[in-house]
Order: structure tokens, then sequence, then C-alpha cells
């Protein structure tokens, strides 16, 4: 618990300090939903092409976070660091999807109000969305924290690390987009299908911060 | 020394007699499935002719998906014992996956131009699902081969046999719910599902299929280990040359390992 803690606090002081990601997550997302304004020719997004454009940009814009999570520990030794240290290694797990849920949640703080005040008609949609969208970020970190850690000991690197990851979060996707969909449709929120769409996601989350923990430990072992 | 890659061989059960039964048992079943498939089981009402695709098709399919789970079973195990033989286990397994998946993948194809008159049909949850497994099991290649440390690409190798294999499940539920039902249920429909005749082929062609995945796995296996012995008995005679090159994505055999250190 300590070692959890220390680790998250180095992790969010430096990020702090360096502001290395999420300046650049922030403008990446802003940027995407500019492209995606003349990309599609739309003022204004309603349904499976308003979930679809927001989800898509968050999973980009995460992407460029994942691939950095593990930047400090491969080029300054900390990997060898942790190994050495007497800590169980699964706190350096959990310390990484903590971390990297909260940029995701500052990223969406930037993202979401940007997003509605570009697309949307009305906000009503919004409160149900951040909750979809936390459980998108748990499923994000759990299987960016994996995936990072292997393409952080790759000599492909930062081409591993998307071409993994992908394929594992269709599934993810599939139900975020299923999720958003209706809360963001064109007469407002509905709820019927949401409540089957969260229960996927969250079985998603659990499955996958269930493997992480059991196989992180085998990715630092030397 | 010998002896060590000799009980390789011997510990796979890989010795040639053993290998040419399989084979053999491989050719008669899945010629006596194809022969069944044309001759004994009556056309689809429905489909005709076309619909023969499902003998070759559907088990194709099942040995690839097979094929991933037992690499997830046989990667947990080399993660808890460290032993190589279940992380080259683990590789052919994936291996063969990857090919019997695009065998799935093709003919599936052909089935939805055949039958629904376009090559791809994205209402269709199992092809889906399938071209996203598929998807995510051809990027194992890649994984092992931005690994450098032997032992290190076995260990991730084996991290993401076991992760992918989570995955399939959670795939196929996420892209079931999310599409309609095209895809025959043909196994438990309310009207009962296959014919006798029709069940008993498909049954026979998915053991010949089954068998033809243990076939090649098992000539792939043997194949490794046996590089593994030519390359360590030519170190034997000329420990001065330089060693043969080996494939730099196949996992190592202990004989590899060894000579590495």
């Amino acid at each position: 618990m300590i070692a959890f803690r220390a680790i998250l606090a180095k992790d969010l002081r430096v990020e702090l300090r360096t502001l290395q990601s999420l300046p650049a997550m922030a403008l990446f997302a802003v940027t995407t939903f500019v492209i995606f304004r003349f990309g599609l020719d739309r003022t204004s997004l309603e349904g499976s092409l308003a979930a679809g454009v927001l989800l898509v940009t968050v999973l980009f814009a995460a992407l460029l976070a994942i691939n950095r999570l593990f930047v400090a520990e491969r080029d300054e030794g900390g990997f060898d660091a942790m190994r050495l240290a007497p800590i169980d290694l699964s706190a350096l797990f959990a310390a990484k999807v903590v971390a990297l849920f909260v940029y995701l949640l500052v990223l969406e703080a930037v993202a979401l109000p940007v997003f509605a005040a570009f697309f949307l008609d009305s906000g009503a949609g919004l409160p149900p969305l951040a909750a979809v969208l936390a459980l998108v970020n748990v499923g994000l970190a759990a299987t960016g924290a994996v995936v990072s850690t292997v393409g952080a000991h790759s000599r492909a690197r930062d081409l591993l690390t998307p071409l993994v990851l992908l394929p594992l979060l269709v599934p993810l996707m599939i139900a975020a987009g299923a999720a958003a969909e209706p809360l963001l449709a064109a007469g407002g929120p509905e709820y019927d299908e949401v409540w089957k769409w969260i229960g996927t996601l969250a079985l998603y989350d659990l499955t996958f911060l269930l493997v992480g923990y059991a196989v992180y430990d085998f990715l630092l072992e030397d | 020394m010998p002896s060590r890659q000799d009980s390789l061989l011997s510990r796979l059960s890989l010795e040639m007699p053993s290998l040419r039964t399989t084979a053999i048992a491989t050719v008669i079943v899945l010629c006596g499935a194809f022969a069944l498939a044309f001759f004994y089981a009556p056309n689809d009402a429905d489909q005709g002719f076309v619909q023969k695709i499902f003998y070759l098709h559907v088990p194709i399919a099942i040995c690839a998906l097979a094929g991933f789970i037992v690499a997830a079973i046989h990667a947990i195990r080399h993660l808890r014992t460290g032993d190589p033989v279940h992380d080259m286990r683990a590789y052919v397994s994936i291996h063969m996956g990857v090919i019997f998946g695009t065998g799935a993948l093709l003919t599936g194809a052909i089935w939805a131009r055949a039958a629904w008159g376009k090559w791809w049909v994205w209402e269709e949850p199992t092809l889906v699902s399938f071209l996203i497994v598929y998807l995510l099991y051809a990027t194992y290649y890649p994984l092992r081969y931005a690994i450098e440390d032997r032992e290190r690409q076995a260990r991730y190798a084996s991290v993401f046999a076991i992760t992918a294999g989570a995955f399939v499940p959670l795939n196929f539920m996420a892209v079931r719910l999310a599409e309609s039902l095209v895809h025959p249920r043909v196994f438990a429909t309310s009207e009962g599902g296959l014919p006798g005749e029709m069940l008993f082929t498909f049954l026979v062609a998915l053991a010949g299929m089954a068998l033809l995945f243990v076939t090649l796995s098992r000539f792939e296996l043997a194949a490794k280990a046996t590089r593994g012995q030519i390359s360590r008995l030519r170190r034997a005679l000329d420990s001065e040359a330089p060693s043969a090159p080996t494939s730099r994505i196949a996992p190592s055999t202990p004989a590899d390992t060894g000579r590495a250190g």
C-alpha cells in the first residue's frame, strides 16, 4: 500500500511538473474534433455518430498517454529499481492503472465540454455519459498498463503498443459505443438499453483488472 | 547431452512412427468426412449445394478457436513451471490457430457470398467476432519478434496468450449483444436443429479437422525440436564455426537456450 501510494504520487508529480502527456492529449482531442467537423462535414452530431466521434477521439488520445506510461521507468532504470525494491510488483500495476485513470479523467474534463460545445444541441446526456466514460477509462487503464509494459520492453516500442491494444479494446468500444448512443440521441437521452451495456463494460473492466493483476509479476521478472 | 534432446522429442511424443500414425488417421477421417458431405448428407432445403461448405467452414473455425484456448492453457503452464516446452506448444497452437483462422475467414466469406450475395456481412456476429479475435492473434508475431531476450520473449508471449484467451469469450459476448442474430443457429433451434445425417457428417468433419490441427502442430513441434538438435550437433562437430541462424520469431528449444548462455 505504501509502495502503491509512493509510485502513484511520483507519477502524478512528474506529470504535474513536466506536463508531458496531459496537454498533448487535450490538444490532440480538440484538434481531432475539428478534423471530424470537416471530415464528416457536420456541425452537429447525435446518436451513434456523436458516440463514435467522442469515443474514437478519447481512444486515440488515450493511446498517447499509454505509449508514454512507462517511458520514465524504461529510460531512467525505474524497472530495475522496482525489481530490486522489496515491494509487491502488483503495486506498480495498480499505481499505473490509477495514474492512467486520472490522466483520462483530466482529458475528458477538457474534451467532453469542448465536444458538447462543438457538436451537441443539449447537454442533458452528459452526466450519464460521464459515468460511461469512467467505466471506459478503467478498461483503457487496465489493458493499457499491461500492454504498455510489454511495449516498453520491446524493440518496436511505440509501434507495438497500439498494434496489440487496438484489437484488445474492440469489445470495450462496442459496449461503450452502444451505451453512449442512446444517451446522445437527438430527442434527449434514453435509458432503456444502457444498463445492459454498462454491465458489459463492468465485466470487461473486471476481467482485465484481474488478468492484469495475475500476469503482471511475470512481465517484470528478470 | 544427446539424451537431453532425444528426451525432448520423446517427451513431446514426436517420434516418427507416432507422427505417421496421426497423419494417416487424419487423411482417412478427412477424406471420409468429405465423402460423407458429398454423398451421404442431404442437400440443404434452403441453400442447396452451397451449404456443403458448412462441413469445412465450421470445423476450421472451431479448431482455430480451440487452438487459441489450448494456447492459453499451455501459456498458464509455462508461466507456472517456466518449462520452455509449454511455450513451444503455446506458440505452435497459436500459429496453427492463425492459419486455421485465415481458412475460416476465407471460407466464411465464400459462404456469405453464396448465401447472402456479399463477401462480407457486418450484421453477422460470429464472423465479426472471429475477425476481431483473428486481428488480435495476428499481433502475436510482431510481439514475439519485437522482444530480443529469449526468456522474456517466451514469458511475454505467454502473458499475451493468457490475456487474449480471456478476451475471446468477452469479445464474442459483446459482438453478439450488439448484432442481430443472422447466423444460422444450427445446433439448438426450436425446430430441433440439424437432422441426423448432417449432424453425423459434421461431427466426422470436426474430428478430421481436429486431427489435422493436431498433426500439423506435432509436425511443427518435431521440426522445431529437430532443428534444435541439428544446430547442437553442428556445434558439437565444429565449435569454432558460427552457428546456423534460427528463426527469430520462433520460441527457443532448450538446446537453443543452452547455446545462448
